[in-house]
């Protein structure tokens, strides 16, 4: 059994990076996953669905992190994410 | 209109718990019921039971429409009476995992008899109650989990009657698992959920969950974003407290947590241990 860590040589943490997926004839636009995204990587556009609500679009998507709270809190299943890879973290 | 799946891609994690014909639901913009039927998936797979043992109850009203979009064995049952015929499969088939999803206006006010009878029962079924303080698919009516002194369709002056306290009422009536979680808590919720599906017995989870289009209108406090932002700044997390303590007030501060968590015999183990002991003799 191990008690320790290898203190030399060991590999870098790994931020992973995802992929966000927005089915945007879906959304209703309440603004839950705009508000609550902890990177705030999304934002509500200008643009009109057929039903007449603005869905979100999404500003920068290589600070998503895949934690998967938009998919958990959207109460239309309009939006989820991916992993898309893993990246490791810079000194 | 375009087909709301094109590809394979654009087709939902959660999409193969759900009755894709009758997405999308009819609950407003700013709901919280959709977030807590999402965290209700989420618990489903985080449990990992046997969905083809798991049937999902539920009464009439908003939230008694989940029953429709959740791709289960449903049953969508009369006014109140759903905890009634959660009761009825369950001692039908005990192999059975029963969930009763419906709202306060039908679970506490309608079928309050027959939610304190299952409790003291202790039948083996999950009970999530979402509560948002108003009768709100027939138009914003007083419910029984209105605060004091809110304004609502039946009270323009302002309610007068002191509301109930979901959890003390369940734990009062010997429920083993008592949560409160509001539709913010997501992750939470999700865990409470999975944790409350493996536990034999009557557990119930209350959701209180933003009412965007008659509470918070009638009352003035914007909409379903704006109540979540109140949810975030007023609610305080406390596992363990005394379930006397919790009572909601209008716009005060909310306390959330896993309030109960016991062990009693259920229902059916004590019907089959009974029998068992009179036919012996």
């Amino acid at each position: 059994m191990k008690y320790w860590e290898k203190p030399f040589g060991k590999e870098k943490p790994k931020v992973p990076n995802g992929e966000i997926h927005i089915l945007k004839e879906r959304c209703k636009g309440c603004g839950f996953c705009v508000e609550y995204c902890p990177k705030d990587v999304l934002e509500m556009s200008d643009e009109f669905n057929t039903k007449g609500y603005h869905p979100p679009k999404i500003m920068n998507e290589e600070d998503c992190v895949n934690c998967g709270l938009c998919e958990t809190i959207c109460p239309e299943f309009a939006i989820w994410c991916t992993l898309k890879e893993e990246v490791a973290l810079e000194n | 209109m375009e087909p709301l799946r094109k590809t394979e891609k654009d087709i939902h994690p959660m999409d193969d718990l759900l009755r894709m014909d009758r997405i999308p639901h009819i609950w407003c913009p700013g709901c919280g019921i959709g977030t807590a039927v999402t965290a209700f998936a989420a618990g489903l797979a985080k449990a990992e039971i046997d969905l083809t043992k798991t049937c999902i109850v539920s009464g009439i009203g908003c939230t008694g429409r989940v029953a429709g979009y959740v791709k289960l064995d449903s049953f969508h049952t009369t006014h109140g009476r759903a905890i009634a015929f959660a009761t009825g499969i369950q001692v039908a088939n005990p192999d059975l995992k029963v969930i009763v999803f419906s709202g306060d206006g039908d679970l506490i006010s309608i079928g309050g008899n027959h939610f304190i009878h299952a409790a003291r029962r202790n039948i083996n079924m999950l009970v999530i109650c979402v509560n948002n303080f108003i009768y709100a698919m027939t138009g914003g009516q007083v419910a029984p989990t209105t605060p004091l002194a809110t304004y609502a369709t039946t009270s323009p002056f302002g309610c007068v009657e002191p509301p109930f306290n979901i959890p003390y009422l369940a734990d009062s009536s010997g429920a083993v698992y008592v949560a409160r979680w509001t539709a913010l808590h997501v992750r939470r919720l999700t865990n409470s959920i999975a944790e409350a599906l493996k536990k034999p017995g009557f557990s119930v989870i209350e959701v209180i969950s933003p009412c965007a289009m008659y509470y918070s209108r009638i009352n003035r406090l914007g909409d379903g974003l704006d109540m979540m932002k109140f949810y975030h700044d007023n609610t305080e997390i406390r596992h363990g407290e005394d379930t006397k303590n919790l009572d909601i007030g209008f716009q005060t501060k909310i306390i959330v947590g896993k309030f109960v968590d016991r062990e009693r015999p259920t229902y059916m183990d004590s019907y089959n241990k009974w029998l068992s002991g009179t036919k012996k003799d």
